[in-house]
């Protein structure tokens, strides 16, 4: 039912008018406390490094200003390059001793941060909706609680961190660069993590949003935070990325927009540098005719106008079942008749203002064009600001719109929802993965069944069953696909701030590279041509009579079958004195693009297979190989001209494990996180989908067991490419597959160059990560190319491990990069009162 | 408002609503008079009370948003606050009701709100008295009798059918509906059978409400679901729906006697099943929540509810009702502090 108040009528404010009209009236907060700190500074605000106040002379300033009035609230300075290293040598110095910390004595500091954010959460909350134009209940319902909650959750992980993450050690400084959307928050999501964990941290917040992050920098000195440990500097995006290329930050943690994540990953390619981006999204709200459809529509208030839409996670997909269609939108366009739009410190608005201008241009440029496409624009609102100072949008709905328009396909970040109808639970999935995105979804049904088979389906790392937007800090988030790597919260999110206790932070030096000529000539390492080299002698002798040895040559080994390579040339694989030892296949890019098919088409039955039935394959390779123990010794001895006995240790570390990775089939799923959720949020550890891996040239049978093996077990399906110099032992294993009943293209081995597969491996659409152990250029080169489209990378930069390690050659490390974390609420209860 | 006779799959069973039906038209509705329009149901449509569906923590996070989005300030407040006053069923239940405390109850009704605060807020003129006057039966008579004699024009509301358990036989229960009306209550506050509501029989419990619908006559049938005793709202979800559809003019949350009484959940689950009901019929009907109401934040709350999921239309007392004894009080309170800016002490406002 439409509201029937609104802008429309002019009604009094007498006691008596009110009594009739039954208005809402102003119901501000005071910002005279935030006012109070801002005066204190003269409203003039600098870096905050080493725990003091740092204004360095002659730098261009900012005028933050609050969204919905136009108040300017206080100058900061734009940063200019030596205040990065001002900031990073800070931390740097800082990290030698916070590092070294007891875990206890870390965790009394976040503890104590909690504790004195707490005692400041009004402050806060005020500050972050003037800043930000975020309504002032949602700062204090959910942006600094959540940020509360964090501090304390993660001095839980500072005090568990040795029993915990053993086998893990900090990385170094972090450099944090985070959004205005939810500028605590969000930074919270860094910091907390990064601090357990042992790391410090330079932040750059937003340039819309700065001061409460400058804020919280005082609050943690005020709460005895050794100097240097958290330091803020502000500046434009420029000086981000300075901050992000320093040679001395070892962490790049970026929560932001798609496009910027790219040119971070670029940005810090081949530099060593860990790096999670928590990106753009345009996520599904999936409302099935099997839901409470009233409830639904609230669910739709909370996904998409919810701090404006300007939600990495909104809901702004609404695909709701052809049958509820036209009902489900009628309830949702009088819902939206009662929302208010108001002034930020209003305590009675659904929404405040934009953050800025440019953010309303974009905005109604998306809607302008969706309305000459034809689509139809719905928007109304109970109330609307009647001044011009700030920067309100009306909340949005678009119908009679396809998946061809833009609107449908792009991240608008407003409160601008496009509704599509679908007609069965397979084509509602198809349709919520039928972007680049996948950071949230959410599933609309009272059914169980349907929900968590929807949940599962749709490739987001939050999926939310009847409700959207709901988050804590004992739960990872972050994407899947373009919406980036990496997860903020939960145990999972840990693994962004630590690193393997065995490993130093990678420096590999490899100047430029040439991205467009790198690898990219086809048979260039070694000419595929006759004359050179013939396959050694192999005859035999049978009854007295030499018979000439039969051929040797590999073929490539895709849907698992063997394939002649696309480009028909086959190059040698020479022994230790030059002796050609066989033919193995050139692949090319066509080769790639087979396998890459044969590996999609196996990849989803594979994934589903009970955990069960994955590990008997799997330890049915150890039996098969262990049968062909003798023979796979001697490969190796020809390939490598390494001693029989060490040969063998190979083959016997290769069955030890693949036993371990066997064992690990059905036994890191997920876990039920401990969230405020009452019901039940499940960690599930998803396959990543298709790996393209590039395999050590050294251990030429145990680097090959030990990558494959744990992508094979968690789910995935996978393009090796063996060793480069040494193939023939992956190429000999492809009779153990055939022979456990791994089923065709779970596995598929491409031979020849390594980095020319590489290039096409890396470069294609469709695959979810890429896994290279070879040069420095090669691992630079990755990472580098996966910004196209996100895909996680895992590289060595050029520096060998040791595989017959089991710390180095197996371990979390490997089954950290085999999944991603998705984590799925179910919100419980039917009991009531009696 | 616009009504949607298409809305939905569904038809809805009764043939000849479309005659029977008396939209409210009456927009000047004052504030001491009794409900202004009918609901005259339809035939009971098990389909549509089977096919609802309520997610429970879905409507939580509803009710929790509602209370912290809506709140209205200063004058705002006082308005709305005389508007509850104009709201409330002015109760009192209990086995040590005499006329000594009926009495003083009907005249606090007539009066709710001291004259000098009125006054301050120039509301001294608009005839604020509370909605009704809500007793028992055997009350029912010395009510009346006070009202007249204070000069109120308010209704007496009583509750009926073996309240608050309703575990009698159907002919003791019909007949106390018709003796309370027949003593002057123009309102019967009725109980659903919550043995038949459990069992699954709605079709009984249909029945049962539609013969109490009978048995009112004139007067007007408010139906109390006893929410706190359907264990899911779901089921309280369907009991609205059943109520409705057999006739009654407003659905009640509960006795005030349950062990969880009106809680914002279920008034968010109750709303929506009325305009459910109001968006395939036509018809509109009134709510109650009754039981734990005490504070004036919770008044303006339930207040801020009605307008936000069934609209404005909802906040008059031909519409809306809150059952309460205590609330008054505290109302009463916030109001003196408005105008005064002191907080009351207890003794300075009458008691009821």
């Amino acid at each position: 039912m439409a509201a029937t108040t609104g802008n429309v009528r002019a009604s009094g404010d007498s006691v008596p008018e009110i009594f009739e009209s039954m208005d809402y009236g102003p119901a501000p907060e005071s910002p005279d406390v935030v006012r109070a700190w801002l005066d204190k500074y003269d409203r003039s605000f600098g870096h905050f490094i080493n725990g003091k106040w740092v204004k360095p002379e002659g730098r261009k300033t900012y005028q933050t200003k609050c969204p919905s009035t136009g108040e300017v609230l206080a100058t900061t300075i734009q940063g200019e390059d030596e205040d990065v290293d001002l900031a990073v040598a800070a931390a740097r110095k800082a990290f030698e001793s916070w590092s070294t910390l007891p875990c206890h004595v870390r965790a009394r500091y976040l503890y104590s941060i909690a504790r004195n954010m707490q005692k400041h959460q009004r402050i806060l909350t005020v500050m972050e909706s003037l800043d930000n134009g975020k309504p002032f209940r949602e700062s204090r319902d959910a942006d600094i609680p959540l940020v509360v909650r964090h501090f304390y959750h993660h001095a839980g992980w500072a005090q568990l961190m040795d029993t915990e993450m053993k086998g893990w050690k900090p990385i170094g400084v972090v450099g944090a660069i985070v959004p205005w959307n939810f500028p605590l928050m969000l930074l919270t999501w860094k910091v907390c993590p990064a601090l357990a964990m042992g790391n410090t941290v330079v932040l750059k917040p937003a340039t819309y949003t700065r001061m409460s992050a400058l804020m919280l920098a005082e609050i943690c000195a005020e709460a005895g935070l050794p100097p240097g440990v958290f330091n803020v500097v502000t500046g434009n995006g420029r000086f981000g990325s300075k901050l992000a290329c320093h040679p001395d930050v070892d962490k790049v943690g970026f929560t932001g927009s798609t496009e910027v994540g790219q040119l971070l990953r670029r940005a810090v390619a081949g530099t060593g540098k860990k790096l999670s981006l928590e990106l753009g999204g345009k996520s599904p709200f999936v409302v099935f005719d099997s839901a409470d459809l009233d409830s639904a529509v609230e669910g739709v208030v909370d996904a998409i106008w919810f701090n404006q839409g300007q939600v990495c996670s909104a809901g702004s997909r609404l695909l709701v079942q052809e049958s509820v269609f036209n009902p489900f939108i009628t309830k949702l366009k009088a819902r939206m008749s009662h929302l208010r739009v108001g002034d930020n410190l209003d305590k009675c608005i659904d929404m405040g203002a934009l953050v800025d201008e440019t953010q309303m241009k974009t905005i109604k440029e998306y809607v302008e064009e969706a309305r000459k496409e034809g689509a139809e624009v719905h928007q109304v609102s109970a109330s609307f600001p009647k001044h011009d100072k700030g920067f309100f949008y009306p909340p949005t709905l678009i119908t009679n719109v396809q998946t061809v328009s833009r609107v449908v396909r792009e991240e608008i970040f407003g409160p601008v929802l496009v509704a599509l109808p679908f007609r069965t639970a397979k084509e509602a999935i198809a349709l919520g993965n039928n972007t680049n995105y996948g950071l949230g979804a959410s599933v609309w049904t009272e059914s169980i069944p349907l929900g968590l088979e929807a949940a599962v389906s749709l490739k987001a790392g939050a999926v939310w069953v009847n409700c959207h937007n709901m988050f804590d800090a004992a739960a990872g988030f972050g994407g899947y696909k373009e919406s980036g790597y990496g997860r903020d919260g939960g145990k999972e999110g840990l693994y962004e701030y630590a690193k393997p206790s065995w490993q130093d932070r990678p420096r590999p030096n490899c100047g430029e590279i040439n991205y467009t000529t790198f690898a990219a000539k086809y048979g260039a390492t070694v000419p595929p041509i006759p004359g050179s080299g013939t396959v050694g002698d192999k005859s035999l002798t049978s009854d007295g009579a030499i018979l000439p040895g039969i051929d040797r040559t590999y073929k490539l080994y895709y849907g698992g079958g063997q394939k002649r390579p696309d480009g028909q040339y086959s190059r040698p694989v020479t022994g230790q004195e030059g002796r050609v030892l066989a033919l193995v296949g050139e692949a090319n890019r066509k080769d790639v693009r087979n396998a890459v098919e044969a590996a999609h088409k196996a990849a989803p039955g594979w994934g589903k297979r009970a955990a069960h039935n994955r590990a008997q394959i799997v330890y049915y390779m150890a039996e098969n190989l262990e049968i062909r123990r003798q023979e796979f010794t001697q490969q190796l001895q020809l390939m490598t001209g390494r001693s029989e006995e060490d040969c063998r240790r190979e083959v016997d570390l290769a069955v030890q494990r693949l036993f371990y990775w066997g064992a690990y089939c059905d036994k890191y799923g997920g876990t039920v996180q401990e969230t405020t959720l009452y019901g039940v949020t499940a960690k599930i550890h998803e396959p990543m989908g298709v790996i393209g891996i590039a395999c050590p040239e050294e251990y030429p049978l145990l680097g090959f067991v030990s990558l494959f093996a744990p992508a094979v077990v968690r789910g995935n399906a996978m393009i090796v490419v063996p060793s480069q110099k040494h193939p023939l032992s992956a190429l000999d294993f492809y009779q153990v597959f055939d022979t456990s009943d791994l089923p065709g293209g779970v596995v598929n081995i491409l031979t020849g160059d390594r980095d020319h597969i590489t290039k096409y491996l890396v470069e294609h659409q469709d695959i979810q990560a890429m896994w290279y152990f070879g040069s420095a250029e090669g691992s630079k080169f990755v990472e580098w190319t996966s910004a196209e489209n996100l895909k996680r990378t895992w590289v060595d930069y050029g520096i060998a491990r040791d595989w017959t390690d089991p710390q180095q050659g197996q371990g979390e490390e490997f089954l950290y990069q085999a999944t991603q974390a998705k984590n799925i609420w179910l919100p419980m209860g039917d009991i009531f009162a009696n | 408002m616009v009504v949607r006779r298409d809305f939905g799959s569904r038809k809805i069973g009764g043939a000849s609503l479309a005659q029977t039906g008396a939209p409210c038209t009456d927009k000047n509705l004052s504030y001491s008079t009794v409900m202004a329009c009918r609901n005259p149901g339809v035939e009971l449509d098990l389909g549509w009370v089977q096919s609802t569906r309520v997610n429970q923590p879905a409507t939580i996070r509803r009710a929790q948003y509602l209370s912290t989005t809506r709140t209205v300030k200063k004058k705002w407040q006082a308005s709305w606050l005389l508007r509850a006053v104009t709201c409330i069923d002015l109760t009192t239940l209990s086995g040590d009701d005499t006329p000594a405390n009926v009495q003083r109850l009907c005249y606090k009704a007539y009066h709710p709100v001291r004259d000098d605060l009125l006054k301050a807020v120039n509301m001294q003129d608009k005839g604020i008295t509370t909605g009704a006057v809500c007793v028992y039966p055997a009350r029912v008579k010395e009510a009346v009798k006070y009202l007249k004699q204070a000069g109120a024009n308010i209704p007496v509301a009583s509750v009926a059918t073996g309240f608050p358990s309703g575990q009698y036989p159907l002919s003791t229960r019909l007949q106390e509906v018709r003796d309370a009306v027949l003593q002057g209550a123009s309102e019967i506050d009725i109980v659903i059978s919550r043995t038949q509501a459990l069992s699954g029989d709605w079709q009984g419990v249909y029945d049962e409400v539609k013969a109490f619908r009978e048995a009112c006559g004139e007067a007007h049938l408010k139906t109390i679901l006893a929410t706190g005793e359907l264990g899911s709202l779901t089921n309280v979800y369907k009991a609205s729906l059943v109520a409705m559809m057999a006739g009654s003019d407003f659905i009640k949350t509960s006795t005030g006697k349950e062990g969880v009484n009106a809680i914002l959940p279920v008034g968010v689950v109750m709303c929506r099943a009325i305009r459910d009901y109001y968006q395939r019929t036509g018809y509109k009907v009134g709510f109650k929540p009754a039981g734990g109401i005490r504070s004036a934040k919770d008044a303006c709350t339930w207040l801020a509810l009605m307008k936000e999921e069934l609209g404005d239309e909802w906040t008059h007392p031909s519409m809306f009702r809150i059952g309460a004894s205590g609330l008054l009080t505290d109302i009463e309170r916030q109001l003196y502090h408005h105008v005064y800016g002191r907080y009351a002490a207890a003794h300075q406002l009458p008691m009821s």
